[in-house]
C-alpha cells in the first residue's frame, strides 16, 4: 500500500488517516481517478460544454415582439425550431462572405506556407549566415498584433496618406487603388503573410533541425546536391509539419475577422459583412439579433470542422497510399 | 486534516452549484423594483469624456445632501453600447444610468429596459425645446430619458478658399450643386465635400431636414417610410452629384480625409454644432481659416435643420432606486452648474435651451475664434430642427445605410436603390421579429 504509506507521512498524529480500514481505502482507491479528473472536468464544462451549449439553445429561440412592441411584455423569447438555420442557409451575404474568404484563403495558403518552407530551407542550408538574426526578423510580424498590423497595412494602402503613392506619382506611374475590387484581396492577403509567414518558418525550420544528419551523409555520400537534398529528403520528410501548419491557416482563413474589420474604416469597399464572422458580429452587436447569429455561428463551426478534419482526412489516406506502395 | 479537506471541497461543490442557481435566476429575476428614498448609490454608463468631473461636482454638493451617490463607468459609445445594455438587462443586472442616443430610445423601451420617469422629472420639460422633449417620450405620455446635448447640422467651408475662387455660401441645396460643379471646373484637383457613406446619422440627419419620417405608428402599427419622397429627394441629390463627379465619394474620418480637410483638398463639411471639435484634430492646420453657416434648404422660404447626434441620459428599469436616479438625471442635464461643467469637462453642446447661450457658450469656440456670434447663431439654428421619428430598429436601418450606400458611392451608381433596400431590410427585420408593420 505505497499511498497509504505516503499519506501517513502527510497525515497528523492521530488523524483518522493513521489507521485507514482496509474497505474505505478499497473504496477512495476507486475513486481517485475520478477525483482527479473532476477539474478538468469541470473546467470543460464550465468554459467549453456550456457556453457551447448555450449559443446552441439561443439557436433554436427568437424574439417574438408583439404590436407596437412598447411597453414591459411586449417581447417574449420563443422557441424557433430550426427557422434561424434556414434564415441562415438561404442568406446570400452569408454565402458569398463565405466565397470572399475563401478566394482570400486560395491566395494565403499556399503564398504564406511556400515562402515559410523556402525561408525554413534557406534557414537550414549549411551557407547560410547571420541566421540568428535573419531567423527573428522574418519571425518578427508575428509579434505583432493582427489589428496593428492590419492599421499600419491599411494606411500604407489609401492612396492619399501613403508613401508608396506619393513616391509612385513622383515617378509618374499610376497609383492603383489597393483598397477596391481585385486588388482589395491582396491587400488583405498580403497583411496575412506579412504576419503569419514567420510563424509557420519556425515550426517547419524546428522539424527540419530534428532530421538526423546521418540522412545527409549518406545522401551526400550517394552524391546528391543541396537542391536534390532540399526536394527529395528535407520537404518529405518534414511533410507533417507541413500538413499541420495547412491545418492552422485553413482554420486561421475561415475566422478571418481582424484584418477586414479593421480596413472596413477605411474604404466603401469592405461591407460590415465581408466575412462570415463579420456578419455574425454584425448580426449579433450592430442589429441585436442574437438568436440569428447564434445559428450563424453555429454553421460556421461546423463548416469549419468539416473543412479541417476533411483536409486532415484527405492527407492521412494519401500518406497511407504511399506507405502501402 | 482529511476531515478539513472533505468539507472544504463540500463546500465549494455547495458553492458552485448556488453559483448555478444564481446564474440560473438571472434570466427570470423579475425587473420589479422599488422606489424608495434614503441612502442610494448608482451607476453610471456612460461615454462622454469626463463625465466622472462633472459626477464629482454632485456627489460632492447635492448629492451628499440627498445621500446620492453616482459612480461612472466609462463605456464604448454608439451601437454597442446598445447590446451591451440589453445583454445586461436581460440578466437584470443593468446600471441604474445609461447614456442613449436618441435613435436607441426606442429599441431600449420596447425591449423593456428603461424606466418612466415622468413622475420624477417635475418640471424639467420647459428647458428643452419640444423637438427635443419629444423624442424622449415616444410620442406617449411616459418620458424615458432626459435630454444632454443635441447635434443641430450646419454647413462649414473654408472662408478664404470660398474668396479665392469666388464661391459664395450656398443657400439652398441647387446653390450647393452648382458650388460643388463650380469648384470642379476652377479647380479639377478639389471638392467641396464627400459623400460618407460610413455614418448613417449624417444621412438619417439631412433626411429629416427634408421632412422625412421614418418611422411612424397608427394605432397598433409601425409605418416605415425610409423611402419616402423626402429622403429620395436627398438619396437621388447626393448620389447625382456622386455620379457625375462634383464630390468626392471615399468615407470621413479616415486618415485621407483628415489630410484633404488640413491640405484644403476638401473646403467644406456638412456637419453638427459638435464639428470645431472634430476639425480641431482632423484638420489643426486650417484653425481660424473656417466658417459656419446654416444648413442649406430645399427651398428658399423653408429654414429648417436636421440633427446628427445628441444623446440623453436614461433611468432603467433594474434601478432599485428610480426616484433618486431621475432626480441625478434632472439635475446633470438642467442645472446651470452640472451644464457649465458638462460644457467645460466634455465639450458637449446642451440640449437645455438656456445653457446654449450662456456660462461657456458665450464665447466662440477656440477653432472658430473669429466668428464670435457662434454659439448665438448655433441656437438660432437649433431653434428650426425638425421633428424626428425613431423605430425599434434603427440600428438595422442604420448597418443596412452603411452597406447599401457605401457600395453605392464606390461605383457611383443608383442611390435610390440603396435606399430600396434600406426600406426592404428595415421592414422585413421588424417583420421577422413580430412587430405589426402596416403595409
Amino acid at each position: 500500500m505505497k499511498s497509504t504509506a505516503r499519506r501517513q507521512s502527510y497525515g497528523v498524529k492521530g488523524a483518522p488517516y493513521a489507521h485507514p480500514s482496509p474497505t474505505t481505502t478499497l473504496e477512495r482507491a476507486r475513486s481517485a481517478p475520478y477525483f482527479f479528473l473532476l477539474p478538468a472536468t469541470l473546467l470543460f464544462a464550465l468554459f467549453f460544454a456550456l457556453p457551447i451549449g448555450y449559443a446552441l439553445w439561443l439557436s433554436f429561440r427568437k424574439v417574438k415582439v408583439s404590436g407596437l412592441g412598447l411597453g414591459s411584455g411586449a417581447r417574449r423569447e420563443v422557441w424557433a425550431g430550426l427557422e434561424n438555420y434556414t434564415d441562415a442557409l438561404s442568406d446570400s451575404e452569408l454565402l458569398h462572405g463565405a466565397l470572399r474568404v475563401l478566394g482570400y484563403g486560395c491566395i494565403v495558403v499556399p503564398v504564406m506556407l511556400g515562402l515559410a518552407l523556402l525561408f525554413a530551407l534557406m534557414l537550414d542550408s549549411e551557407k547560410v549566415r547571420l541566421a540568428p538574426v535573419t531567423r527573428l526578423a522574418i519571425f518578427l510580424p508575428y509579434a505583432i498584433p493582427g489589428v496593428v498590423a492590419a492599421l499600419l497595412w491599411g494606411f500604407l494602402y489609401l492612396p492619399d496618406v501613403s508613401p508608396f503613392s506619393y513616391v509612385l506619382d513622383q515617378l509618374g506611374m499610376p497609383q492603383p487603388d489597393l483598397l477596391d475590387g481585385g486588388p482589395l484581396y491582396l491587400a488583405l492577403s498580403n497583411i496575412a503573410v506579412w504576419g503569419g509567414t514567420g510563424f509557420n518558418m519556425i515550426v517547419i525550420y524546428t522539424s527540419l533541425r530534428a532530421i538526423p544528419a546521418e540522412v545527409y551523409e549518406a545522401a551526400k555520400l550517394d552524391g546528391a546536391t543541396p537542391t536534390q537534398i532540399a526536394l527529395r529528403i528535407k520537404i518529405p520528410m518534414v511533410a507533417p509539419s507541413l500538413v499541420l501548419t495547412c491545418f492552422f491557416s485553413i482554420i486561421a482563413t475561415l475566422q478571418m475577422f481582424n484584418e477586414p474589420t479593421t480596413l472596413k474604416p477605411l474604404t466603401n469597399s469592405v461591407s460590415t459583412t465581408w466575412s462570415p464572422l463579420m456578419k455574425v458580429y454584425r448580426d449579433a452587436f450592430g442589429e441585436g439579433d442574437i438568436h440569428g447569429a447564434a445559428a450563424q455561428a453555429v454553421i460556421i463551426a461546423f463548416a469549419t470542422l468539416l473543412l479541417s478534419f476533411g483536409f486532415l482526412r484527405a492527407v492521412n489516406r494519401r500518406q497511407k497510399q504511399e506507405a502501402a506502395r | 486534516m482529511p476531515y478539513t479537506k472533505r468539507r472544504r471541497l463540500v463546500r465549494t461543490a455547495v458553492a458552485i452549484a448556488l453559483g448555478a442557481t444564481t446564474l440560473a435566476a438571472c434570466g427570470s429575476e423579475s425587473a420589479d423594483s422599488e422606489t424608495e428614498s434614503g441612502p442610494a448609490s448608482l451607476t453610471y454608463w456612460t461615454w462622454t469624456p469626463g463625465m466622472d468631473k462633472v459626477v464629482d461636482l454632485w456627489n460632492k454638493g447635492p448629492g451628499k445632501k440627498d445621500q446620492i451617490t453616482v459612480t461612472v463607468k466609462k463605456q464604448a459609445s454608439g451601437d454597442t453600447l446598445v447590446t451591451k445594455i440589453l445583454t445586461a438587462h436581460k440578466a437584470g443586472k443593468a446600471p441604474d444610468l445609461v447614456q442613449a442616443e436618441y435613435q436607441a430610445l426606442p429599441t431600449l423601451v420596447s425591449n423593456d429596459a428603461l424606466a418612466d420617469i415622468s413622475k420624477h422629472v417635475g418640471g424639467a420639460e420647459d428647458e428643452f425645446a419640444g423637438g427635443v422633449w419629444q423624442q424622449t417620450t415616444l410620442g406617449t405620455d411616459a418620458v424615458y430619458a432626459v435630454p444632454q446635448d443635441i447635434g443641430p447640422m450646419m454647413f462649414y467651408y473654408r472662408e478664404d478658399l470660398f474668396k479665392q475662387y469666388g464661391l459664395t455660401v450656398p443657400t439652398t441645396w441647387d446653390e450647393f450643386a452648382e458650388t460643388a460643379r463650380k469648384l470642379k471646373k476652377a479647380a479639377p484637383g478639389k471638392d467641396l465635400t464627400t459623400f460618407s457613406a460610413n455614418d448613417s446619422g449624417l444621412f438619417a440627419g439631412l433626411a429629416q431636414q427634408a421632412g422625412a419620417k421614418w418611422w411612424t405608428t397608427s394605432g397598433d402599427q409601425w409605418k416605415v417610410s425610409i423611402d419616402d419622397a423626402a429622403t429620395q429627394k436627398v438619396a437621388k441629390f447626393w448620389g447625382g452629384l456622386v455620379k457625375e463627379g462634383a464630390i468626392d465619394n471615399q468615407p470621413m474620418y479616415t486618415p485621407a480625409w483628415n489630410k484633404a480637410l488640413n491640405t484644403g483638398k476638401q473646403i467644406a463639411w456638412v456637419s453638427a454644432v459638435w464639428a470645431p471639435g472634430t476639425l480641431t484634430t482632423a484638420a489643426p492646420d486650417t484653425k481660424g481659416k473656417w466658417a459656419m453657416a446654416p444648413l442649406p434648404q430645399w427651398s428658399v422660404s423653408e429654414n429648417r435643420t436636421g440633427s446628427w447626434g445628441g444623446s440623453s441620459t436614461a433611468v432603467t428599469t433594474d434601478s432599485k432606486h428610480q426616484a433618486a436616479a431621475a432626480k441625478f438625471a434632472t439635475w446633470l442635464n438642467t442645472d446651470s452648474e452640472a451644464l457649465n461643467a458638462l460644457a467645460k469637462e466634455s465639450g458637449i453642446y446642451p440640449a437645455a435651451t438656456n445653457a446654449q447661450t450662456s456660462g461657456a457658450f458665450l464665447k466662440p469656440p477656440a477653432y472658430f475664434s473669429h466668428q464670435a456670434d457662434f454659439y448665438r447663431k448655433a441656437a438660432d439654428i437649433a431653434e428650426t430642427t425638425a421633428p424626428s421619428a425613431w423605430g425599434p430598429n434603427v440600428n438595422v436601418a442604420y448597418t443596412t445605410f452603411k452597406d447599401t450606400f457605401g457600395a453605392a458611392a464606390k461605383s457611383k451608381s443608383d442611390f435610390g436603390a440603396a435606399l430600396d433596400e434600406m426600406q426592404a431590410d428595415t421592414v422585413a427585420d421588424m417583420k421577422k421579429q413580430g412587430f405589426e408593420v402596416a403595409p
